[in-house]
């Protein structure tokens, strides 16, 4: 019978996996023990084998696609199989697969549209862990106070002997369906999560949920691993406090120019918004697809930010100060124009406040009006990478083998060699530069 | 759940209703509810019919009794006066109801008594407090607010006490003190103390339910107590006649079948005279009085007061009768006291007074710590 | 030991004072040759005589002011209100001057006296006779307020009470003054006002009660047990004020519920300090918003059926508690 092949955890510390190369193509058998393919976890490039023998019928992500634990990558089983109920069950319920290690610490993502689906499920496994542990009797009337929904606007309900129970244990809040009058999590809950055993690992993962998106981002802390504490004091070692290195990428600027001018043919001066608007906006959201940049490394923790707040450099008389865009990865251009505008004002008036220039989680630092074309810049730790962005310049390049003239940017970013790698700032790096070159990309 | 009488008792008291008090004309009923000035002028009458053989008993009476008996009034007028004066410098803050004029009443009752006689009255207190022992400068500093004060600075105006001087309070509840005055007075019956009881109020006093309880109850079980209502013809700015459907008030210890007596209170000598009878009863044959003795409140109810409610005519009428210049008057034609005494007790209560007012000034005020002090025992 | 009624109790503790200080007497409304209207002071009139048991006119405010002049003046009166819904008459005398004499005379006059008598709904005696009034009498410093619940402790607090020297509010309860248990048969017994009594431990839920709602409480308690498993903690101040809010806080940290039973109305009662002070000290450790069980927002109705619908019941207390435990 054709089953889903999920990715295979392949170190102690993996989260997610990316497809390297398939060995073997759709179609094609395999034995047991036979490498499928290769994968890079976060540690190195693990060969993928196959637990029995079999046929790959169909390959879900493709090489360079990347998958998170127990999410499906490719469909196995007798050859000539039908295989279109599993391939919609897939499409349909992709996520599904994630919402259970949501246990384990990874919890979905927040903006996504939680249907309440997803929190059920859970749930229900919860209530069905829950053996003896409190005196409490179980009665049909607890599944009538057990209301699973949230509230609408996200806040979560805690009772206070349960928040301090939960903090006390290192217990994430966001992975206890509250069984309490309209879903509050009570001391009942806590209680069954504990008896639940490893479920949730004292201090292993320690989440908070942000009261509101232009507040600090919120942020969720993982044990660094044995790997990444010794790339860190290696590296460190080698270079300084913050062993950096760099990546250059040339961005060609036309659609994003040409998308600027429609924009802004449409709104007063007031409100006509810059390319460095447009940067700031898809590097948050390239931020969001590539966690580990949008990161600080903690010495024991590795820190990852659940939104990005920008910081963008603006010279002042004194020098320099980086005004930061809370979740500018939530807000529309206008609005981080807006924004800019006004925190540039403040800055040069020197009324920003420090919650207003402190605790970004990435940072921006764009010389281009100043006729430079390429230069590199400092990190601004904690953070973990800064971009800096060279002005776009009309140059000639080669286009279905004419040349033709294009303005072009050259963006390099300076990167924490101890949370970013190599591939994962190239990635990023990717992603950046396709959303600037492809602007409408920026409405998905 | 229905409550059943308390069982009559077999108490007849007729022969005490049936003792000779002076009665005054005063004592009609007005029908008009005006003030009726020509009360004024029988009371005097009645004043002067007694006048003679008041100076016999004068001649009789212990000469330094006299005279601290007019040291204790022109003290009570002077520092009065002082109070009145630093009051409007905001010395003294809240309520301050001050007893000019009423002078004679405290003085003739109160030196009737041994020190071991209780006291108790209502706000109008300074004086009172003064002659059962309290120093003046205890009670100006407690008018000041000061921890000189006879209770540290915690009454004020209303609330003098002292349990050395055997002086129960002043007390801010119109009539509360009849009720505790008479429970003073159940005590010292119980342990048969001797001691008498003397319970201060004012006529608008009379109004109140506690009141006719007390006089029932004191009746009931013959306490010694007596029972001296001030009649200063003013329940705040509302006259007795325009308060109360009769003005007598003497007559109402009748239902009672309690002993009464109506005293002009311009006269302390009269005051005294009831009075010592007063404890007579009380003391030998534990049984209680009520004595209405008439005055009049010169000054406002309270410094607040405006006084728009009787007219200067009135006011002057009655200083006419001044107890401080009648009772000089007695002494002097009695060849008690002569015009350099009046000058030197006028002298005398003045440095008080002066002594009295340094002395709050100079205290401090009450440590913080004594805000959640006396609460509990 | 010996199993007395609360009404004996109470009866064996004012005898016992009687005989102990001179300076005791009782003073109401038909507390002596009729041997009270509840029975409380039977036979001391026969045994003391006039002076110590004393009969007074249908009088609330008199005689509460002739007990509180007696007291200034060195005496212990025990003032019987034949139902505290008659002090309100005498309130003055308890509230202006019992409470205040201490404070406004400085510290010079104290006031020894004991109010006591019944409190709260009887049966079907309606709106004037049921109210429960120990809310009020909280509000004023200078007071102490106790409320026993069994013999031993109606007998312990009332002879502690008649030995303190301030004004102590003593309030019965009608509908459990012929409840039994054991009472200590040494005569100086005493238990000291402002300590708390666990009358039940458990673990999974506090029920502080007083008065009325204790023997509910401990009802309610043991069919929780049986019926849910749950373990309820039931807590007696038995001295509303001083209140021992310490073993009160102690119990919530332990279970994270709270429910109080009253039997005055809820609105600024005793049980909304509580609440308060429990919100105050240890609001991290609950689990559940605390719930109060209370006569309802109405004067007493006569009805039986709608004073039984008013009064707190042990089905509210449990279903109160089910609440807070979520179940």
């Amino acid at each position: 019978m054709a089953e889903k092949f999920l990715m295979p955890k392949l170190s102690p510390t993996m989260e997610e996996g990316q497809i390297a190369r398939w060995v073997k193509n759709e179609g094609d058998n395999f034995d047991a023990n036979e490498t499928l393919a290769e994968v890079d976890t976060d540690k190195a490039t693990m060969e993928m084998t196959a637990l029995s023998g079999g046929t790959l019928l169909k390959i879900l992500k493709g090489e360079g696609d990347t998958a998170l634990l127990g999410e499906p990558i490719a469909i196995i089983g007798k050859e000539g199989e039908d295989i279109s109920s599993l391939l919609s069950e897939i499409g349909s319920n992709g996520k599904k697969a994630v919402a259970p290690s949501a246990n384990g610490g990874q919890a979905p993502a927040k903006e996504e549209p939680a249907p309440s689906v997803t929190v059920e499920e859970p749930q229900e496994q919860q209530l069905e862990k829950t053996s003896a542990p409190t005196p409490a009797p179980q009665s049909e009337t607890r599944a009538v106070t057990s209301a699973p929904e949230k509230t609408g606007n996200g806040r979560m309900i805690v009772s206070p002997i349960a928040a301090r129970m939960a903090a006390d244990n290192g217990i994430d809040l966001r992975s206890i369906a509250g069984s309490g009058p309209n879903g509050r999590i009570i001391k009942r809950d806590i209680e069954e999560a504990l008896a639940g055993g490893g479920v949730q690992t004292p201090a292993s993962a320690r989440t908070f949920t942000p009261s509101t998106i232009v507040g600090a981002s919120p942020f969720r802390d993982e044990t660094t691993s044995k790997i990444r504490q010794v790339i860190a004091s290696r590296l460190t070692e080698s270079i300084g406090p913050i062993p950096t290195f760099y990546l250059t990428v040339e961005i060609e600027m036309d659609n994003v120019l040409a998308t600027r001018k429609q924009i802004n043919a449409n709104l007063d001066d007031d409100g006509k918004i810059s390319v460095n608007d447009i940067i700031v906006k898809a590097a948050a959201m390239a931020l969001m697809k590539h966690k580990w940049v949008n990161a600080s490394y903690q010495d024991k923790v590795v820190r990852f930010y659940e939104q990005a707040d920008i910081g963008v450099a603006v010279a002042i008389d004194e020098g320099l100060i980086t005004p930061v865009v809370r979740g500018a990865n939530l807000k529309g251009l206008a609005e981080i124009s807006a924004e800019i505008k006004e925190l540039a004002g403040k800055a040069k008036a020197k009324k920003l406040q420090p919650e207003e220039y402190t605790g970004a989680t990435f940072s921006i630092s764009n010389l281009g009006m100043m006729g430079i074309k390429e230069f590199t810049a400092i990190i601004n730790p904690p953070e973990a990478a800064i971009i800096a962005v060279g002005g776009a310049t009309p140059t000639p390049v080669v286009r279905d083998g004419e040349v033709v003239v294009r303005n072009i940017m050259h963006v390099t970013m300076s990167c924490d060699h101890r949370v970013v790698d190599g591939a994962t700032g190239a990635r990023f790096l990717q992603s950046f530069k396709q959303l600037l070159e492809t602007p409408a990309m920026m409405l998905l | 759940m229905a409550k059943t009488a308390a069982g009559q008792r077999d108490v007849s008291n007729k022969e005490v209703a049936a003792k000779k008090v002076p009665e005054a004309k005063a004592r009609s009923n007005s029908s008009n509810g005006e003030s009726d000035l020509s009360v004024v002028e029988m009371v005097h009458a009645e004043y002067l019919e007694r006048r003679s053989s008041q100076l016999e008993t004068i001649k009789k009476t212990d000469k330094k009794i006299l005279r601290e008996m007019l040291f204790q009034m022109v003290l009570g007028r002077r520092f009065e006066e002082k109070c009145a004066e630093v009051y409007r410098m905001g010395k003294i803050g809240g309520f301050c109801h001050l007893y000019i004029g009423q002078e004679a009443i405290a003085v003739g009752s109160m030196m009737a008594l041994e020190p071991s006689d209780m006291v108790i009255t209502s706000y109008r207190d300074h004086v009172q407090a003064m002659v059962k022992g309290i120093s003046p400068e205890a009670v100006m500093a407690e008018l000041y607010g000061k921890e000189g004060g006879c209770v540290k600075g915690k009454g004020g105006s209303m609330h003098m006490f002292s349990k050395e001087h055997e002086f129960y309070g002043g007390h801010g509840i119109v009539g509360g003190q009849i009720g505790v005055g008479t429970g003073m007075a159940y005590a010292a019956k119980y342990k048969e103390s001797g001691q008498v009881t003397l319970c201060f109020f004012g006529e608008a006093a009379v109004n109140q339910g506690i009141f006719h309880e007390s006089l029932n109850m004191a009746q009931l079980w013959k306490l010694p107590i007596i029972y001296i209502c001030e009649n200063n013809q003013y329940g705040m700015g509302t006259s007795q006649d325009r308060a109360m459907s009769t003005r007598n008030i003497a007559k109402k210890a009748d239902a009672f079948e309690m002993a009464n007596e109506f005293v002009d209170g311009m006269d302390v000598m009269a005051v005294r005279e009831a009075t010592l009878r007063a404890i007579e009863r009380a003391r030998n044959e534990s049984l209680p009085t009520l004595l209405e003795v008439r005055a009049y409140r010169y000054m406002g109810h309270s410094m607040s007061d405006p006084g728009n409610y009787r007219t200067r005519e009135e006011i002057a009428k009655y200083q006419e009768r001044d107890p401080i210049v009648l009772f000089k008057d007695s002494l002097k034609e009695a060849n008690v006291l002569s015009e350099k005494d009046f000058e030197k007790i006028e002298q005398e209560a003045i440095e008080v007074t002066e002594r009295a007012l340094k002395f709050a000034d100079e205290s401090p005020f009450p440590d913080e710590s004594e805000l959640l002090t006396d609460v509990y025992a | 030991m010996a199993t007395l009624t609360i009404r004996d109790a109470l009866n064996q503790a004012l005898r016992e004072e009687l005989i102990r200080d001179e300076n005791v007497f009782i003073m109401g409304e038909e507390v002596a040759e009729y041997d009270g209207a509840y029975k409380v002071t039977r036979g001391l009139w026969k045994e003391f005589g006039d002076k110590r048991v004393v009969d007074t006119p249908i009088t609330e405010l008199g005689f509460a002011a002739v007990g509180v002049g007696a007291a200034m003046a060195g005496l212990r009166p025990v003032i019987e209100f034949m139902t505290w819904n008659f002090s309100i008459l005498a309130a003055d005398q308890i509230i202006n001057h019992a409470a205040k004499m201490l404070y406004m005379s400085g510290g010079q006059f104290n006031v020894p006296i004991v109010f006591r008598g019944p409190n709260g709904s009887a049966y079907q005696v309606s709106s004037q006779h049921s109210h429960a009034l120990e809310a009020m009498y909280a509000n004023f410093p200078g007071l102490k307020i106790v409320m026993p619940s069994t013999s031993a402790d109606a007998k312990g607090l009332l002879k502690s009470a008649i030995r303190d020297d301030n004004p102590v509010i003593f309030m019965e309860q009608e509908r459990m003054y012929g409840l039994k248990s054991d009472v200590p048969e040494d005569e100086d017994f005493l238990i000291p006002l402002g300590v708390a009594d666990v009358k039940r431990e458990g673990t999974d839920c506090t029920i502080v009660a007083r008065s009325m709602t204790v023997p509910l409480s401990l009802q309610a308690a043991d069919k929780l047990k049986e019926e849910f498993d749950v373990s309820v903690e039931v807590i007696d101040p038995r001295t509303i004020k001083p209140l021992d809010i310490e073993t009160i806080i102690n119990s919530v940290k332990k279970t994270n519920r709270l429910v109080i039973a009253e039997e005055s109305h809820a609105f600024a009662s005793v049980g909304a300090e509580i609440s308060h002070t429990v919100m105050e000290y240890a609001f991290d450790h609950l689990d559940a918003p605390v719930k109060r069980i209370s006569t309802a927002e109405a004067p007493m109705p006569y009805a039986k059926n709608l004073e039984a619908l008013a009064l707190p019941s042990v089905d509210k207390i449990i279903d109160a508690v089910k609440e807070v435990c979520y179940i």
